[in-house]
């Protein structure tokens, strides 16, 4: 019995590890989900279409200008940013007021638009890009597995910017006007700041998490107009489990939930797509609000 | 708000009149015009391998077949079926209904195959499916009004299945895309590989679509320890496995068979991390003579980029059916779609893409399978010099006996 | 701050007055019935200048439209998992037509109780939560059935159940010819849209709009809010089970498109396009988007451009839908 458990336990170690750098790109790509949504009270469906222009930009940064892997980190992240910035101050601003159904709708036609466009412009089997030559070379051997340096890469890199993001939005003055602003906006900007440059930018932020986590997957992940929109769905699925709009619910449930996908995927393969949906039907039945949400 | 909203209603509503216009000019062309219509996928994910380019090879082909000059008039129309068999299925009706379509090129994706399949045998039409992949349009699924022109599962796996056994890979791990044509194309190389003489260690199935991350799947080929794993999958999701398989080094200890991949797909992944990749098509642009001039008369239409096999096959395809229509006489080309296939089958074939051929009875057109090899960086001396010939298996080995196929239309 | 319904804003933002429905004949306003009047003339008139094919497939998506509409339009509830009940009745329809040999109205019937029962146990589930936590339970259950389809073999993957035979109406009006489908497809496009009519324009009914409006109050003057919403959400996935199955005997295949998420958006596009919360608005809808996906195949890859555009268009400039638009132009209800 015991020799039975640790031979499992020996054969899903490695798949721990590979479920928690998965769940690095979750927690990436719901907490840019999640600050937008807590912030403007929009379900940002152009989400997948942003992270996969990050990686995009990142691919002409190279192929047309030379800039490499580490220049693209954080030229992408801004001039997708800025793009957010043109979006956000042209539609998304006009939307505040009403349901969420039309940000919704908005997003998702703009995802059409960029995807299309894409499509037409670099073909749809995507194009290469490698991973910069001081994160290749041999992987790491944690005793159990080689974990390629890459992976490692990500996963420090998405906790950095996943605390980072929290700390500025809970711990500093910007993040408390932002928080303020949420719960009443005419007040804030009664005490003199400007909340809709705010709430830009606070798009813009969000926008760049996607980007930043586009550019990380280039490496690894193909990069082709529509490496976004087969995340979406279930990085939305992370946020509501994790509670809409809470920052760091929507990271420990990203991690927690690349990791029991990545035991979904030895124990039961074909279900390893559907076993979030199960779980967030389970969690929102049990806590209305999401793990970690204010009802 | 700029927008004026009359304007939009306003424009909104001629939608459906605008809509309605095409039918009534359809009805009244002339008899002397052959219309093909080239059904692929113009927006999803097997777009660079036919798409466009599959419309640019059939509108070649028309040139190439000088009927013009014989005072026949031929109409491309192209569709895009987004790979839904249901928006197949509604295209192909109304091309064949209203806007009278005598043939059907390219259908992408084993389903939409299968979906016009019937189509074409319900209303007598003809489908000449260049880039779905499914045995099965020669075996049960065959018709008097389909022929399978460039490749199919059957093809894939015992090309690229018998060639890695013989070379001493001789224990298999699948990873295997979770719907039919993935099952389809596992289960005839699993045939191939124990038919040779090697085992089938086990086999991981993921879900399609929506898989990105294949880490997992390739961590449990590496614990199986099998010698070759082979990739029962097609599109991104071929791509995104062996760029994951590089960087998580299987392919030091393990040999990956990568089952359906195109010339296409071998330039998204680039040189380094494609190379060393066995693979089998029926074409390539640097074969001989006859393909590099073919390939050169294509690349303007393409973007610049090489044709594939798929796209190579519409222009074959559509070349022999003008052939053929124009020796029949336009009006007799159109009166019976099973007649024209009859005919088809009659005539051998001939052009740049496969050289000499022909076809079978039951609609399998017949021509030689390479086994190739991705090359090295350094071995590559330009831009698509990507393959290394490694055998050649002549037409009438390449294909499933048509005995076995059981096919409907073959009387023993 | 997420927990508000998801009231249809088409209705108030339109600015109509609120009107008594209990006017004209059978519960249309004056202007209801012209529309009526007009749709009924369409539906004789277009298989002569349009495609048949064309047009059963409209049909079969508006009647989807409508039981959707009904959910989100006249109770505010937001599904996002419609496809299910859709993708199901079009599956179970299939299979009934294909393997039982069943005549086509009971293939469709059939497909019809398949909604209804998965409406039954999601609805019973899903109802408990508001806003955009119920969207979200319903994708999550139709994700589920999504994969139960992939999984079970009567579907046969992503290949289908194709060559599905069209039958004989009760057994003896065969259905082979292009036209008597048509008029078939037509009746049944009908008796369900009446019905949708009829019940959003019973007592049951005004109590749904009642919810729709505000919630605690009904629930304050005695209505149990949760049964009548399961109700209205049965009747939805029934009646949307019944367009899936029409459109499985009208295509001739059945297929995981149907089943898949991007199904359930697109019935919400239709809707939001026609105008939430109108008779009229869904079927104007679903003849939009089918209308685009058809003459737009063409185009290629721009058709998502082009889709995409509208959309973005659509939520900026009229959004109470196009129906919805109409009706603030001539002042009337539609």
């Amino acid at each position: 019995m015991l020799e039975e458990l640790l031979f499992q336990l020996e054969m899903s170690a490695p798949q721990i590890v590979l479920g928690l750098v998965n769940g690095a790109f979750y927690a990436l790509l719901s907490l840019g989900l999640a600050v937008i949504f807590g912030m403007l009270n929009v379900i940002n469906f152009a989400h997948g279409a942003q992270f996969m222009m990050g990686a995009f930009v990142a691919w002409m940064l190279l192929n047309w200008l030379g800039i490499p892997y580490w220049g693209a980190l954080i030229l992408s992240p801004l001039i997708v940013g800025a793009f957010g910035v043109v979006i956000e101050r042209l539609m998304i601003s006009r939307l505040y007021k009403l349901d969420h159904l039309y940000g919704l709708l908005l997003t998702f036609g703009l995802a059409l638009i960029i995807e299309g466009l894409f499509r037409n412009q670099f073909g749809s089997s995507g194009l290469p890009y490698s991973p910069p030559t001081s994160l290749t070379g041999a992987p790491i051997d944690l005793g159990f597995m080689m974990l390629p340096k890459y992976r490692v890469w990500v996963v420090v890199a998405a906790l950095v910017v996943c605390l980072a993001t929290w700390l500025v939005i809970e711990k500093t003055r910007l993040g408390a006007y932002l928080r303020a602003a949420t719960e009443n906006a005419p007040l804030v900007q009664a005490f003199g700041v400007n909340v809709p440059r705010m709430v830009t930018l606070t798009y813009a932020g969000g926008v760049a998490l996607a980007a930043l986590a586009g550019v990380l997957a280039a490496p690894i992940y193909s990069v082709n107009p529509g490496m976004g929109s087969s995340f979406i769905i279930t990085v939305f699925a992370v946020v509501v489990i994790g509670g809409m709009g809470s920052i760091l619910g929507s990271v420990l449930t990203g991690f927690a939930l690349g990791l029991v996908e990545g035991l979904t995927k030895v124990v039961y393969p074909e279900a390893s797509a559907t076993v979030i949906f199960v779980i967030m039907a389970i969690v929102l039945l049990a806590r209305p609000a999401g793990l970690f949400g204010r009802a | 708000m700029t927008i004026d909203r009359r304007t939009i209603l306003g424009g909104a509503a001629a939608l459906p009149v605008l809509g309605a216009l095409p039918w009534r000019s359809a009805r009244a062309q002339a008899n002397n015009t052959l219309k093909l219509g080239v059904l692929t996928d113009m927006s999803g994910t097997y777009r660079d391998g036919c798409g466009p380019g599959s419309v640019a090879a059939v509108r070649q082909a028309v040139q190439d077949s000088g009927v013009t000059g014989r005072g026949i008039n031929v109409e491309v129309l192209m569709g895009d079926h987004q790979n839904k068999p249901d928006v197949a299925s509604t295209i192909a009706r109304q091309w064949i209904d209203r806007d009278g379509v005598d043939v059907i090129i390219d259908v992408a994706t084993s389903s939409c195959a299968l979906a016009v399949n019937s189509v074409v045998k319900e209303k007598n039409n003809i489908m000449l499916n260049s880039t779905g992949a499914t045995a099965d349009l020669t075996g049960p699924a065959c018709n008097a009004n389909t022929i399978h022109w460039t490749y199919d599962t059957w093809m894939l796996a015992n090309s690229t299945g018998g060639a890695m056994v013989k070379s001493g890979g001789d224990s298999w791990f699948f990873i295997t895309a979770d719907y039919a044509f993935g099952h389809a194309l596992e289960r005839d190389t699993g045939d191939v590989v124990k038919k040779a003489g090697g085992r089938v260690l086990g086999s991981v199935r993921h879900p399609f679509p929506g898989t990105t991350d294949f880490s997992s799947f390739l961590l449990q080929a590496q614990q199986s320890r099998a010698k070759v794993v082979g990739l029962a999958n097609a599109g991104v999701d071929t791509i995104n496995s062996v760029k994951q398989a590089a960087e998580f080094g299987l392919t030091r200890r393990q040999k990956l068979a990568v089952l359906l991949m195109i010339i296409s797909d071998v330039h998204s992944l680039g040189l380094q991390t494609a190379q060393g990749l066995s693979l089998s098509e029926t074409f390539y642009w640097d074969l001989n003579d006859r393909t590099r001039a073919l390939s050169n008369k294509l690349k303007s239409g393409l973007g610049g980029a090489m044709p594939t096999m798929w796209q190579a096959g519409c222009y074959s395809a559509a070349l022999h059916y003008l052939k053929v229509a124009a020796e029949m006489g336009v009006a007799q080309a159109k009166a019976s779609g099973a007649e024209t296939v009859v005919r088809m089958k009659a005539m051998p074939t001939d052009d740049d893409a496969f050289g000499a051929g022909s076809i079978r009875q039951d609609g399998r057109k017949l021509h030689p399978s390479y086994l190739f090899e991705v090359k090295s960086p350094a071995e590559s001396k330009g831009p698509w010099d990507y393959y290394k010939l490694i055998r050649t298996t002549p037409a009438e080995e390449a294909f499933r006996p048509m005995a076995e196929g059981g096919c409907s239309l073959v009387r023993t | 701050m997420a927990s508000a319904t998801t009231a249809p804003p088409g209705v108030p933002a339109a600015g109509i007055p609120p009107v008594a429905t209990h006017q004209g004949y059978f519960g249309f306003t004056r202007a209801q019935g012209i529309a009526l009047l007009i749709m009924v003339a369409a539906l004789i008139a277009c298989p002569y200048f349009l495609y048949p094919q064309f047009l059963m497939k409209l049909l079969c998506f508006a009647l989807f439209a409508c039981a959707f509409n009904l959910l989100i339009g006249y109770v505010g509830l937001l599904s996002f998992g419609h496809a299910a009940y859709f993708g199901m009745g079009s599956y179970v329809a299939a299979h009934a037509a294909k393997v039982w040999g069943l005549t086509p109205e009971l293939a469709i019937l059939l497909g019809g109780v398949t909604g209804a029962g998965l409406g039954l146990v999601f609805g019973w589930i899903a109802i408990r939560r508001q806003g955009i936590y119920f969207a979200m339970i319903t994708l999550a259950l139709a994700q589920m059935i999504y994969f139960v389809c992939v999984q079970v073999p009567f579907t046969h993957g992503e290949d289908g159940i194709q060559a599905i035979p069209r039958g004989a109406f009760l057994g003896l009006i065969d259905l082979r010819a292009d036209m008597s489908l048509y008029w078939f497809i037509a009746g049944l496009f009908l008796l369900g849209f009446l019905l949708i009519h009829r019940v959003i324009n019973s007592p049951f009914g005004q109590v749904l709009t009642a919810i729709r409006e505000n919630e605690p109050r009904a629930t304050s003057l005695g209505y149990r809010t949760d049964d009548y919403k399961l109700v209205a959400f049965v009747l939805s996935a029934g009646i949307a089970g019944i367009a899936g199955g029409a459109k499985a005997i009208t295509v001739g295949i059945a297929t995981l498109t149907d089943v898949h998420w991007a199904m359930s958006g697109e019935v919400v596009l239709m809707t939001l396009l026609g105008g939430l919360g109108t008779l009229f608005g869904p079927v104007i809808g679903a003849a939009a988007v089918v209308g685009m996906q058809t003459y737009l195949a063409p185009f290629g890859a721009w058709v998502t451009v082009i889709q995409g555009c509208i959309f973005v268009l659509c939520v900026l400039a009229f959004r109470a839908g196009i129906v919805g638009e109409l009706a603030r132009m001539l002042r009337v209800k539609l």
